[in-house]
């Protein structure tokens, strides 16, 4: 269900709440924007539409005419859309190595015209509350606990600065995940 | 303002010839609180604290400080209340480089006329507190970055200020020394009661708050929520 940290279900909704697309449209554009060398195969692209279309997340057409192992053009439905929106909005566990589950909500806000920079404020305030808890910590603790605490701290300090500059690049980034200018709705 | 605000600011702009720093912010600090501005470099976040501290007049809005217009006094008067009510620690060049630490740590307390005898006892105290008793007698010129903030903080303190406002605190420190810095700089403002304002750029420092707020574009664009209740809560439910 997870590649590279990040949720394949929720992913493809992502791309579905765009446009209604075909299992091989979705994975072309999840391999360019989300697989970071590391390829969706078709097999789990339908085995997982399929399951979002039991869940009532996404409706499947009839399927299309024409060549391939599936014709059937796939579309989000309001339950699909619900779960996308509860899902960028909410702020992701600070913890180290969370980049990649960031990058795909900030690319699919974009994508969707969400407001991209309103969800990195809610994660900047997440991460500056478990760096407090943290430092809160760090203030009684044994030198073990410190030296752990200190770690942590460096890695979420290290999110934040990517969370500021991608901040200061969202207008840069809308341009590339966006080409043709608006997105789609 | 409520009286469980002791600075604030509402609305406030201040511009520097054609550039505006601040474009309308507004921030409620309450007494006690170890509250933080972040941003980045140029948001306007150092000219927000000079205008709580009122070395800046605003060109528009209103500061308030324990009750009181700050902004409406005129220089006479902000000049008493900085020398009495407020304490400030800066990134640089504040101490003088030719005094001795106990004379820096004096000489504010000296300047409000209290005896002499008493204000390097009270300079002797605070630098004891600070872990730096044995440098009383050493120009501050001649200390290390660590030694000598630890001196400015020991001169904030001295004062028994109301607030603290502290100015990118940590800037010119490594890690390790900038951490003891804030871990004594908040411990013991928390120990007196004495709010403090810290502006940084520094999620590590502004970890140290109970609240957080950035500014951006001279406006305080997000309150990062109070992070000190919300860990109280944490702790509780434990």
């Amino acid at each position: 269900m997870y590649i590279n940290g990040v949720s394949v279900p929720l992913t493809l909704l992502g791309l579905l709440e765009r446009e209604p697309s075909h299992g091989y449209d979705l994975k072309r554009d999840y391999d360019t924007y989300f697989g970071r060398g590391k390829q969706l195969p078709f097999g789990q692209v339908y085995s997982t539409l399929g399951r979002l279309a039991r869940d009532g997340k996404v409706a499947g057409g009839r399927a299309e005419p024409g060549e391939g192992p599936d014709r059937k053009r796939y579309s989000i439905t309001d339950a699909g859309r619900a779960e996308v929106d509860a899902w960028l909005a909410d702020p992701v566990e600070p913890e180290p190595h969370l980049q990649t589950i960031l990058f795909a909500k900030v690319t699919l806000a974009l994508m969707l015209g969400k407001p991209a920079a309103a969800y990195l404020d809610r994660q900047r305030s997440a991460h500056i509350r478990r760096m407090h808890q943290l430092t809160e910590l760090r203030r009684d603790g044994a030198l073990v606990d410190v030296l752990l605490a200190d770690h942590a701290l460096f890695h979420l300090e290290a999110d934040l600065r990517w969370i500021d500059l991608t901040s200061a690049r969202l207008a840069e980034l809308a341009a590339v995940v966006n080409p043709e200018g608006a997105p789609k709705q | 303002m409520t009286r469980a605000h002791l600075v604030e600011a509402r609305d406030v702009a201040k511009s520097f010839g054609q550039t505006p720093a601040l474009r309308g912010a507004s921030v409620a600090i309450r007494a006690g609180e170890i509250f933080a501005v972040m941003g980045p470099s140029g948001s306007g976040k150092s000219t927000l604290l000079h205008c709580l501290a009122g070395i800046f007049a605003p060109d528009r809005g209103e500061v308030w400080f324990d009750g009181e217009r700050l902004d409406t006094l005129g220089e006479a008067e902000r000049t008493r209340l900085r020398r009495t009510a407020f304490g400030f620690v800066f990134q640089f060049g504040q101490l003088v480089p030719e005094l001795t630490a106990a004379d820096n740590v004096a000489l504010p307390l000296l300047l409000n006329r209290v005896r002499r005898r008493v204000a390097y006892g009270t300079a002797e105290t605070w630098l004891g507190r600070l872990g730096i008793g044995d440098k009383g007698a050493n120009r501050t010129g001649e200390l290390s970055g660590g030694e000598a903030q630890r001196v400015a903080v020991a001169r904030a303190l001295a004062l028994a200020p109301k607030v603290i406002f502290a100015d990118e605190p940590t800037g010119s420190l490594d890690s390790l020394t900038g951490e003891k810095v804030m871990d004594l700089l908040t411990a013991l403002a928390r120990e007196a009661g004495t709010t403090v304002v810290i502006v940084t750029h520094d999620a590590r420092v502004a970890a140290y708050a109970d609240r957080v707020v950035m500014v951006r574009d001279g406006l305080v664009s997000g309150d990062l929520g109070a992070v000190g209740e919300q860990v109280s809560a944490a702790k509780a439910g434990r």
